[in-house]
């Protein structure tokens, strides 16, 4: 027996930090780690939802979100070490070569 | 407030002050291991709400793999260590905006879910039920993430790899 509005917020409390994270740090693996959190924010609302329409769906979703989530850290720790290789910096601020 | 909502409010204030802990933190190594505290208590809230499976997941997938390559990057990548180097100079902005989505977020939870509504019943889906349902109903969705998760491993590779040619 649990209220869902308090698992939504918790889940909104933790996009939000997300969000923060991902404006006001200059580390790249740092806004990865935020952008999890956001994942995680995501993930905590379908999954309230599954249980408390008692459908199974949402669940699934938030495993596919987890695996998308597991793709997407891997490519993005490979561009850093890219990024690292060549400019030895991964602060996102310096990578502005696309910036007109 | 009924027990679960107790050890629901204990795990949610655990999850949002490693979260905070986790986009302020100065030291990077410290940032990550904020993350395994804020991952584990959304694997609590799973598990709370019924969720066993997905629950699991997140610990084995999230804390055991996703944590040590992000662990992994930070070694690869030296970074320097304090705020100035870790945090950009639009800080204050960032905080404006992260506050906006939250006050919009709460607005509009609390309008369509009211804070004195009726607590539901934690719906049990066992891992059989996730099992079953998701190679009824769910087989295609399953086939294109195995895909993404192969082309993702490829692409990893590829870009990771140190060019032998020149």
């Amino acid at each position: 027996m649990i209220r869902l509005p308090f698992v939504l917020l918790f889940s909104a409390f933790l996009f939000s930090a997300g969000v923060y994270g991902v404006l006001a740090r200059r580390n790249a693996v740092m806004v990865l780690m935020a952008i999890e959190l956001m994942l995680n924010a995501v993930n905590v609302n379908l999954v309230a939802f599954s249980s408390s329409l008692h459908d199974v769906g949402g669940q699934i979703f938030a495993l596919f979100v987890i695996a998308v989530a597991a793709a997407e850290v891997g490519i993005g720790l490979a561009i850093v070490i890219l990024l690292f290789r060549n400019r030895a910096s991964i602060n996102v601020d310096e990578v502005n070569l696309l910036k007109w | 407030m009924t027990a679960q909502e107790y050890a629901f409010a204990v795990i949610a204030a655990v999850g949002s002050i490693s979260a905070i802990a986790v986009v302020t933190a100065r030291n990077v190594v410290h940032a990550a291991l904020y993350l395994v505290v804020a991952l584990l208590s959304v694997g609590a809230t799973f598990l709370l709400l019924g969720a066993e499976f997905a629950g699991w997941v997140q610990i084995l997938i999230y804390v055991g793999a996703i944590v040590i390559l992000f662990l992994f990057g930070l070694m690869l990548t030296k970074a320097p260590i304090g705020r100035d180097t870790l945090d950009n100079t639009h800080r204050w902005v960032g905080l404006l905006v992260a506050a906006g989505v939250f006050a919009g977020l709460a607005f509009l939870i609390q309008d369509a879910f009211p804070l004195d509504a009726e607590p539901f019943e934690v719906f049990h889906g066992s891992t059989s039920v996730v099992g079953e349902s998701m190679f009824r109903d769910f087989v295609l969705p399953f086939e294109a993430i195995s895909f993404l998760l192969l082309a993702a491993l490829i692409g990893a590779i590829v870009l990771a790899r140190k060019d032998e040619g020149n």
